[in-house]
């Protein structure tokens, strides 16, 4: 799951059947540190609860379907949760590693 | 699966039944070296891992299924080992 800010919503009447009732929404990809990161996308939203701003994650390919009550339908991304709290652990204790991490010789 | 470590939390109280009581870690993948890249994933803990943690992570909808007793699951990422050692080479 990854990380996306919902910044819109997306009407369609036609649509593929097992589709009717859910909604999509159109959503900006995000990276770890929740900047921006590549092209907005549609998603559909299984917590049926989203709106525009929200911060939320999203499963994708296969998975996505599952999300939806119709599981046999053509989604590929889909919100599976709104998130309340990121809580980044970074620096101090948590830079030491913590498995011990032989390089070969060889490798990049 | 991939080896990644654990940066930090992730929490959710609207979510996809599928997801109810479960722990979400952020994790970042490794690279060979053990140092940090520009990929993540937000995936579910069964291992009680906790952050700074390296874990071994599956990426894949079949096994995260499998493992949580799932049928329909919308969940692909799951923690499933915490990683003491990699040796690579020799």
């Amino acid at each position: 799951m990854k990380f996306c800010r919902v910044v819109g919503t997306v009407v369609a009447t036609r649509k593929y059947e097992g589709l009717e009732g859910v909604k999509f929404l159109v959503v900006q990809p995000l990276d770890e540190d929740l900047t921006p990161k590549g092209r907005p996308v549609v998603a559909a939203d299984a917590t049926a609860q989203a709106g525009p701003g929200e911060l939320v994650f999203v499963v994708g390919s296969r998975e996505a379907a599952q999300a939806l009550p119709e599981v046999f339908v053509p989604v590929d991304l889909a919100i599976t949760g709104i998130i309340d709290e990121v809580d980044h652990v970074r620096g101090g204790r948590r830079e030491q590693p913590t498995a011990r991490w032989y390089p070969g010789d060889e490798g990049p | 699966m991939y080896i990644g470590k654990v940066i930090g939390t992730v929490v959710s109280t609207i979510k996809i039944s599928h997801l109810e009581g479960r722990k979400l870690l952020l994790v970042n993948q490794l690279d060979l070296r053990g140092g940090e890249t520009d990929d993540y994933d937000i995936a579910v803990d069964v291992v009680q891992a906790g952050p700074g943690d390296t874990v071994m992570v599956i990426d894949e909808g079949n096994g995260a299924r499998q493992i949580l007793g799932l049928d329909p699951g919308a969940i692909r990422a799951v923690i499933v080992g915490v990683v003491d050692e990699v040796k690579l080479g020799g």
